[in-house]
C-alpha cells in the first residue's frame, strides 16, 4: 500500500521516524519522543510504536492509479468447448521435468500430444481461455517446435501479454501470420515506419509476414535499406526471401552476389540456383556439363566425370566455396557444388535425352557415383523436383535401399519431402515392408500425420514381427513414440489383438512379452485419447 | 442432485494433488487406458481398477461427498495422499462421461464406504462422550487452564523483558545478533505453552535479513508483540471480543463454539503455506445468503498436504461454526448436506478505497491482522514501476500487489484473464498490499484460481 502517504490524524509529522531512529540506536543513546511518565524508556517506546503502527495501518489509503494498460485486442474466434478446455489444462499441466524419469508404463505422454492438439484447435479456429495463456507461452518458450502453432492458437492477447513480460519476448519476434503487432497490409506508411524504426525482431517478423502476403513488396522494402544494413542482419533478411521465391527476385539476388559478406553471397547464390531460369543457374549448368559426359566406347554407356581443375574468380562469385572441408579433395568439393547448383533439366539434354530414371541407372566410372548422386539429391531437394527425387529414391523394396547405398537415409528423407503426401506414405510403407523398422525412423518423420492407411498397417505389422522376433520393445521406442502420435486413431481397434501378453518363446528376451503388451497398451490408450481430443474439438 | 451436475473440472481435481509430481502422475492416469470397471454412484462415490506395474490392478475408491472434503482409498503402496491413482480416477470422472458410468459400487468399494461411515459414527460418538468426560471434571479442567495461564504469563513477562532489553541496546544490534537469539527466545515461548508468541518471535528473526526498510518492519513487529504481551497481562480489563482475540493470538486452544450457520458456501480460494514444521492450508468460504466470509484452517505435517480439500468455484450446502476472537473469521466446517455443486454465485465486491477502509476497520477488533479477505469489483491489473497494482476501472485509486504476490504465476493468469479489461478479484488486502487469490472475468465465466 502507499506507505509514503501520511496517515490521517498523525500526531506530529515525523513522530514515527523519530521512534524508528530511537529504536535503531537504542534508548540508552537516544531518548524517544513523548516519553510516558512512570514507564521505563524502552517500554514507553514500544507503547508509542504499537500505537503508531496500528494507527498507520488503519489509516492506509490506496495509491494513485498508474496509467492503465491499453486493452488487449479482441479475439473474434469462438471460445473452446468446455471439454476441450479441460483437456488443454491437462496437457499443459504435464510439463517436462515435473515427474520422475524411468519406464513409461501404459500411460500416454501428454506433452507429446500438445502439438497435434494445437493443430486441431487451430484448424477449427478456436480461441483459448485467456487464463491458459501464461502456461501456453511457457510451453512455447521451452519448445521452439511448438512455437508457431502455440502462438497462432494463443492469438492476439498473447502478443499483448508478451509485451508485458520479458520472459515471453520470443512471442513478439515470431508473431505468426502477421500477428497483431504488424500494421495492416494497406497501411504502407506505417509499414515503412516500422521497417525503419522497429527493433530487429519486429523487422524480421514484418518482413516475413509481408513476404507471405506480397512477395514483391517485401523485396522492395528490403532493397530500400539494403545498403545500410549490418552484415548479420542482411543475412537474416535475405533468408526470408526463401518464402515464395520467384524469378522476379533474380535481379536483387544477382546484385547480392557482389555483397561484401561471404555468407550473404553464398545465400544469394543458393537462392538463385533454386531458380532454374536464372542466369546463375545457366552459368552453373555450363560449368557442370563440362565435367560430366557419357562414354559410349564402353560396353555399357557409362558416365565419366572430370572434376574442375581450379576454382576461378567467376565460380567464387557464383557462390562456390573454394576451400574444401578437412578430409575432402578440392576438386570433388568444387564438382559437388557445381552439380548441386545446376538445373536438373540440363542433364537430359547433356546425357543423350535420357529420362532421370535412366540417367540414375547409368553406371558411373571411377568411384564418382556417390559424389554425383549426392549432388543430384541436393539439387532435387533444392529445386523441389519430384521426378528426379523419385528416380534417386528408387524402388522402396530394392535391396540396396535398405543398406548403405549411394543415397543416405537423411538424403532420402529430404527427397521424400518433394513428393506428395500419399506417394511419400506409399514409398515408406514399401520400405518398411521390405526392410523393417530399424532404419525407418527418419523416413517416418517426414510422412504426413495421421499416417495413411497402408503406412499405418505396415508399421503395425512390422512392430508385430519385431515382437515375435523376441527383442525388447525399447529397441523400437522411437518408432513406438511416433506411432502413438501419428497412427490414425481409427486403427486402435485393429491393435486389440496385440494387447495380451504372448506366450514366451525359448529364444525371446526374458519378460519381453509383458513389456510389449505394455507398449501396445500405451499405443492404444494414446490413440483413444487422440480420438477423444479430436471429438472434443468438434472434428468429425 | 444429478451426477452430471456435480462433476468437477480438471483444475479442481488437480488442486487436490499434494505436490507437482503427483499432479503430473495423476494427469497421466486421467485417461481411459489403464482403468477398468470404473463407475460412480449418486451418493458421491467414484471407484475403478487401475492397471499398475504389478499383475493385480489397484483398487481405487474416492468419496467426494464427505463433509470434510474427498476421502480416498487405494490399494497401492504410495504414501502420497491422495495418490496418483485417486487423482487419475477423479480426472477420468471429471473428463469423460462414458469412462465412469453411473452404477452400483462393487463389494470392495462398498466395504470401504461402510467401514468409513462406521468409523465416522464411532468417532462422533467418542467426541460426544469425550466432551462429556471433559466436562465431567470441570474442576480439573479449570486447574489445568489456570496452570497454563500462569506459564503463559511468565512467558509474556519474560518476553517483555527481552523486548525492553532489545530496545535499550538498539535494533541495530539485532542485526549482528543474528537468528540464534530469536530461536532461543522462541524455544522459551514454546516452553511457556504460548505457540502464538513463539511463532511471532521466530518471524522477528527473519526481518533483519529481509532487505531495505527492515528497521521499520522490525519495530512494527516488536511493537505488536509488545501489544500482545500487554493484552495478555491485562486481559481481565479487555472487552470480551478483544480478550478472545488475544487468547487465540497467544495460541491458546479454542473451540468453534459459534452457532452453526447453514448456507450455500462458495469456495473462494484454497492455498497452502509451509514452514519447516507444518503445512497450513487456508480455505476461504463465502456464504451466498449470509454474505459472511469464513476461513477454514487445516494442517498437515511438513511436506504433506492437509486432508481437507475443497474445489474452488463450487458451492457447499453446509453448516459452519465460527471460532471466538479475530472478528470470528475462522470457522470449522460442520455437517454437509450435499456434495459440492457448481454455482453462478459470485461474492459482492467493493472499490479499492473501500477495501483499504475495510482493513482499517477490521484492525479495531484485531490489531494484529495482517490482511482481510476482500473482493474487488471492476479492477484492472496495471503495471506500476517494477510491480503491479489493481486499479479501479471507474476511479483513480489502486491497491499495490503484496511483494509475495509479484513473483507468483497466478499474477500472469490474472493479467491474461483481464487483458486490460475490468475483472472481479478476491484476495487478501493488508498493510503489505493486496494478494489476489481468485478472479472472475467481467462477463460470464468460471472462477479462475490464482494461487
Amino acid at each position: 500500500m502507499n506507505r509514503t502517504s501520511t496517515p490521517v490524524d498523525a500526531p506530529a509529522p515525523g513522530a514515527w521516524e523519530e521512534l524508528v531512529t530511537a529504536a535503531l540506536l537504542g534508548t540508552e543513546r537516544r531518548t524517544p519522543p513523548g516519553g510516558t511518565a512512570g514507564r521505563e524508556a524502552p517500554v514507553a517506546l514500544l507503547d508509542a510504536a504499537a500505537l503508531e503502527t496500528v494507527r498507520r495501518r488503519a489509516g492506509l489509503r490506496p495509491a494513485p492509479a498508474a496509467e492503465r494498460p491499453a486493452p488487449a485486442p479482441d479475439d473474434p474466434r469462438p471460445p473452446l468447448p468446455s471439454a476441450a478446455a479441460r483437456r488443454l489444462a491437462l496437457l499443459l499441466a504435464d510439463r517436462p521435468g515435473t515427474g520422475t524419469g524411468g519406464r513409461r508404463g501404459t500411460a500416454p505422454d501428454l506433452m507429446e500430444l500438445l502439438p497435434q492438439w494445437l493443430a486441431a484447435a487451430n484448424a477449427r479456429g478456436f480461441a483459448p481461455p485467456p487464463q491458459t495463456l501464461p502456461a501456453l507461452l511457457d510451453a512455447a518458450r521451452g519448445r521452439t517446435d511448438l512455437r508457431p502453432a502455440a502462438l497462432t492458437f494463443a492469438g492476439p492477447r498473447a502478443t499483448w501479454l508478451a509485451r508485458l513480460n520479458p520472459d515471453w519476448r520470443f512471442a513478439l519476434r515470431a508473431a505468426p501470420g502477421g500477428g497483431a503487432a504488424l500494421p495492416p497490409a494497406e497501411d504502407e506508411e506505417q509499414t515503412r515506419r516500422l521497417w525503419q524504426e522497429g527493433l530487429f525482431a519486429e523487422r524480421v517478423a514484418l518482413l516475413g509476414a509481408l513476404r507471405t502476403r506480397e512477395p514483391a513488396a517485401a523485396r522492395e522494402l528490403l532493397a530500400s535499406t539494403w545498403s545500410t544494413e549490418r552484415a548479420e542482419d542482411r543475412l537474416m533478411f535475405l533468408d526470408s526471401l526463401r518464402t515464395r521465391l520467384g524469378p522476379e527476385d533474380e535481379p536483387f539476388l544477382e546484385q547480392a552476389l557482389a555483397d561484401r559478406s561471404r555468407n550473404v553471397r553464398a545465400t544469394a547464390a543458393e537462392l538463385l540456383s533454386a531458380l532454374p531460369d536464372s542466369a546463375l543457374a545457366a552459368r552453373m549448368a555450363v560449368r557442370a556439363c563440362a565435367c560430366v559426359a557419357v562414354d559410349r566406347t564402353r560396353e555399357t554407356p557409362t558416365i565419366t566425370v572430370e572434376a574442375p581443375h581450379e576454382c576461378d574468380a567467376s565460380m567464387e562469385r557464383d557462390g562456390v566455396v573454394p576451400k574444401a572441408p578437412a578430409g575432402r579433395g578440392e576438386r570433388s568439393w568444387w564438382f559437388g557444388q557445381l552439380v548441386e547448383a545446376a538445373p536438373l533439366r540440363t542433364w537430359s539434354a547433356r546425357l543423350g535425352g535420357r529420362t532421370p530414371r535412366e540417367i540414375v541407372a547409368l553406371p558411373v566410372a571411377d568411384d564418382w557415383q556417390s559424389e554425383l548422386h549426392g549432388a543430384w539429391c541436393r539439387a532435387a531437394v533444392r529445386q523441389r523436383d519430384a521426378e528426379w527425387a523419385r528416380a534417386l529414391l528408387g524402388a522402396p523394396a530394392a535391396p540396396e535401399a535398405g543398406g548403405p547405398g549411394a543415397v543416405s537415409l537423411a538424403e532420402r528423407a529430404k527427397l521424400l519431402g518433394t513428393l506428395d503426401a500419399a506417394e511419400r506414405a506409399g514409398w515408406v510403407a514399401g520400405f518398411i515392408a521390405a526392410h523393417g523398422l530399424s532404419e525407418a525412423f527418419q523416413l517416418l518423420g517426414v510422412c504426413a500425420v495421421p499416417w495413411a492407411e497402408p503406412l499405418g498397417r505396415a508399421v503395425v505389422d512390422a512392430l508385430n514381427i519385431a515382437r515375435d522376433a523376441g527383442s525388447y520393445p525399447w529397441s523400437f521406442s522411437g518408432v513406438m513414440g511416433l506411432a502413438e502420435r501419428c497412427l490414425d486413431p481409427s486403427e486402435a481397434s485393429r491393435l486389440d489383438g496385440l494387447l495380451a501378453i504372448p506366450d514366451e518363446h525359448e529364444d525371446a528376451s526374458p519378460g519381453a512379452g509383458g513389456y510389449w503388451a505394455e507398449a501396445f497398451q500405451r499405443l492404444v490408450t494414446t490413440l483413444r485419447l487422440r480420438a477423444a481430443m479430436a471429438q472434443e474439438l468438434g472434428a468429425e | 442432485m444429478t451426477q452430471q451436475g456435480v462433476r468437477w473440472s480438471a483444475e479442481q481435481v488437480l488442486a487436490l494433488a499434494p505436490d507437482a509430481a503427483s499432479r503430473k502422475a495423476g494427469s497421466k492416469l486421467g485417461a481411459a487406458g489403464p482403468w477398468s470397471e470404473a463407475g460412480s454412484c449418486d451418493e458421491g462415490t467414484v471407484w475403478g481398477l487401475c492397471k499398475g506395474s504389478g499383475s493385480k490392478p489397484y483398487q481405487t475408491v474416492v468419496d467426494i461427498a464427505d463433509a470434510t472434503g474427498p476421502a480416498y482409498k487405494c490399494s497401492c503402496p504410495s504414501r502420497k495422499f491422495p495418490c496418483k491413482h485417486a487423482l487419475g480416477l477423479l480426472l477420468l470422472w471429471a473428463g469423460e462421461d462414458a469412462a465412469v458410468p453411473a452404477g452400483s459400487p462393487p463389494d470392495w468399494a462398498t466395504q470401504w464406504m461402510e467401514g468409513r461411515r462406521k468409523r465416522t459414527e464411532e468417532k462422533r460418538a467418542a467426541d460426544a462422550s469425550g466432551a462429556a468426560s471433559a466436562s465431567a471434571d470441570p474442576e480439573a479442567a479449570r486447574r489445568r487452564a489456570e496452570r497454563r495461564a500462569e506459564r503463559v504469563t511468565a512467558g509474556a513477562t519474560e518476553l517483555e523483558q527481552r523486548l525492553a532489553d532489545l530496545l535499550r541496546g538498539g535494533l541495530a544490534s539485532a542485526e549482528q545478533a543474528g537468528y540464534r537469539l530469536w530461536e532461543e527466545t522462541a524455544a522459551r515461548m514454546v516452553d511457556a505453552q504460548a505457540p502464538g508468541l513463539a511463532a511471532r518471535v521466530r518471524e522477528l528473526g527473519a526481518i533483519p535479513g529481509s532487505g531495505p526498510g527492515w528497521p521499520v518492519r522490525l519495530l512494527e513487529e516488536c511493537a505488536l508483540l509488545h501489544l500482545l504481551d500487554q493484552g495478555w497481562l491485562r486481559r481481565e480489563q479487555l472487552p470480551d471480543g478483544l480478550a478472545a482475540t488475544v487468547r487465540s493470538r497467544i495460541g491458546l486452544p479454542g473451540t468453534a463454539d459459534g452457532p452453526p450457520l447453514r448456507d450455500h458456501w462458495l469456495v473462494l480460494a484454497q492455498y497452502d503455506t509451509a514452514d519447516a514444521r507444518l503445512t497450513t492450508r487456508r480455505i476461504w468460504l463465502h456464504g451466498a445468503d449470509s454474505r459472511r466470509t469464513a476461513l477454514l484452517l487445516s494442517y498437515g505435517a511438513a511436506g504433506r498436504a492437509p486432508e481437507l480439500a475443497l474445489p474452488v468455484g463450487l458451492a457447499l450446502d453446509a453448516e459452519v461454526s465460527t471460532y471466538p476472537g479475530g472478528g470470528r473469521q475462522r470457522a470449522s466446517l460442520g455437517a454437509q448436506f450435499a456434495p459440492p455443486a457448481p454455482t453462478p454465485v459470485r461474492p459482492p465486491g467493493m472499490t479499492t478505497a473501500e477495501a483499504a477502509a475495510h482493513y482499517g476497520t477490521a484492525l479495531r477488533g484485531d490489531p494484529w491482522l495482517n490482511s482481510v479477505p476482500v473482493t474487488l469489483d471492476r479492477v484492472i491489473p496495471t503495471p506500476a514501476g517494477d510491480s503491479w497494482q489493481l486499479a479501479d476501472a471507474d476511479g483513480d485509486t489502486a491497491l499495490p500487489l503484496a511483494p509475495s504476490a509479484r513473483s507468483r504465476p497466478g499474477l500472469w493468469r490474472l493479467i491474461a484473464l483481464s487483458g486490460g479489461a475490468p475483472v472481479k478479484v478476491f484476495g487478501e488486502c493488508g498493510h503489505r498490499g493486496f494478494t489476489p487469490l481468485t478472479a472472475w472475468p467481467d462477463g460470464e465465466g468460471e472462477a479462475v484460481r490464482l494461487c
